[in-house]
């Protein structure tokens, strides 16, 4: 991140766009749910815990009941473990009535080749048995390499893989934002 | 990190990544399904040349819980028992294409000399060596420090540990007292004289002789098995004098402050260095030990073979 020099950076959601898109996200989970019962909202860390409560509160907002929201790492699950040194683990959290039953949203910052979201669902069959599982992403860049399509998003952007998405957040970064800087040549 | 051979190698960072790691770990024995797939089609050899249950069967299940494949290779009734060699033995694991041996040994440096002769490409973990060391018993018992003492918030600093009982043959005791050091905690130990090694006032570490003047200062107590093997060598006058001298009994464990926890690396002898009173207190903590450990030992196993291979030298 700190490669990227500032006048490559484009600013494609500002904080008042992410909060949109969020409060959006979260009327459609709960259209689609017909109501906040029986939802467990679970975030993908780092940046996708920080969504995940943000979603919930407003699904809490909208609907007058509180909805358990955790996190699930998926580092152990990761396909390309092998390619690098060995990762730190985030936490997980399973709120305490489990995900059985459940309708579960997964929710990352960047949707891209999709192998995340991949390693997400063998953690969940781990964690339990939802009666469904959906996905709810900020952003999704395309460049699937796995056939996986999120449920809600925040904003469809289509970039070259040669761009790198940075997503901010005040609760990790201090300032809300989503921004693309050119990786050809960088 | 390639190989785990000492608590005393490892420096605070990697120390506290390798604690981190295993309460992530510990998270997984609520499940239902007590399975990660992290280490698929990893091989992990227990090579044990001394007998011991417990640690072998927390490092299989440890092993197993992320998937490797387990091969328990004890030395008796082995080739070893034939007069095979450490290298030759060695030698027969890497062609069978281990990707780590967690060794036991009753040489002090066997598990050193494992990891740099060349004999294999594979991590070796260091599963009590002699009177050496035991790397993941000391890093199971900061883990157990952290999660019970200081609210569990994790800090060890200034947190005070006695240890008592047979210094001088314990690698649990040198090992607890290199990691916790580096941890920022205090240790006492505790013995007769004669149970002390020679140079013990270099160990970075305070040293007594009577276990009521350490009791009431300390937050965890440790007592160290008197080892029956080691009675005929005179060390002191007779059993019942030394659980008199130095066994945790009720009496004493009531000197201790209300939020000290009593710790034993097992197995335990009821009526020798613990009284069956103080094993079975709410102050024990032996059977929570043992979960730990098997929790440590996932994370040491991940951290040292989950990633991509480190190039050798």
């Amino acid at each position: 991140m700190d490669s990227a020099r500032a006048h490559d950076l484009r600013t494609v959601l500002s904080g008042d766009d992410i909060a949109r898109a969020s409060r959006r996200i979260a009327h459609e989970i709960v259209e689609k749910a017909k109501g906040a019962s029986d939802l467990v909202i679970l975030g993908i860390p780092t940046r996708g815990v920080y969504l995940a409560q943000r979603i919930a509160a407003a699904i809490s907002e909208i609907e007058g009941v509180e909805v358990p929201v955790g996190a699930l790492d998926i580092t152990l699950y990761r396909d390309d473990l092998r390619l690098q040194p060995p990762r730190a683990l985030e936490p997980t959290s399973i709120p305490s009535g489990g995900i059985d039953g459940k309708t579960v949203v997964l929710v990352d910052d960047v949707l891209y080749s999709g192998r995340t979201i991949r390693a997400a669902l063998d953690a969940l069959n781990d964690v339990g048995r939802p009666a469904a599982v959906r996905l709810a992403v900020l952003v999704d860049r395309g460049h699937r390499e796995l056939p996986i399509r999120p449920d809600y998003v925040g904003k469809n952007i289509p970039t070259s893989s040669s761009e790198q998405v940075f997503v901010r957040l005040s609760e990790l970064d201090g300032t809300d934002s989503v921004e693309i800087a050119d990786g050809v040549g960088a | 990190m390639r190989h785990l051979l000492s608590a005393g190698e490892l420096d605070r960072d990697a120390a506290l990544l390798i604690l981190d790691t295993a309460a992530e770990m510990s998270a997984l024995s609520d499940r239902s399904v007590k399975k990660l797939p992290t280490l698929r089609g990893r091989t992990v050899v227990n090579l044990f040349f001394e007998d011991s249950t417990r640690t072998r069967i927390s490092f299989e299940l440890a092993a197993k819980r992320l998937s490797a494949d387990v091969i328990n290779f004890a030395a008796k009734g082995s080739s070893v028992s034939k007069g095979e060699s450490l290298k030759d033995t060695a030698l027969t694991l890497e062609a069978m294409g281990a990707d780590a041996v967690v060794i036991r040994h009753w040489d002090s440096g066997a598990p050193y000399r494992l990891a740099h002769a060349n004999w294999i490409g594979g991590s070796v973990i260091n599963a009590g060596d002699g009177t050496h060391e035991h790397p993941t018993q000391a890093l199971l018992d900061a883990y157990t420090m952290r999660k019970h003492l200081r609210d569990g918030q994790g800090a060890l600093e200034g947190v005070r540990v006695g240890i008592v009982g047979d210094v001088l043959h314990s690698r649990v005791a040198r090992s607890n007292v290199l990691l916790l050091q580096t941890l920022g905690a205090e240790v006492t130990l505790v013995a007769p004289p004669t149970l002390l090694p020679i140079g013990i006032e270099q160990w970075p570490c305070e040293v007594s002789y009577h276990i009521d003047e350490v009791l009431p200062k300390v937050d965890a107590i440790m007592m160290l098995r008197v080892q029956s093997e080691r009675m005929k060598d005179a060390y002191f006058p007779t059993a019942r004098e030394y659980s008199r001298l130095y066994g945790l009994g009720g009496d004493r464990m009531r000197l201790l402050p209300e939020h000290a926890i009593v710790m034993h690396p097992g197995p335990m002898n009821r009526g020798m260095e613990i009284s069956a009173e103080v094993a079975d207190s709410a102050q024990a903590v032996m059977v929570e030990q043992v979960a730990n450990g098997v929790s440590v030992r996932m994370a040491v196993l991940y951290l040292l073979l989950g990633g991509a291979k480190e190039l050798s030298q």
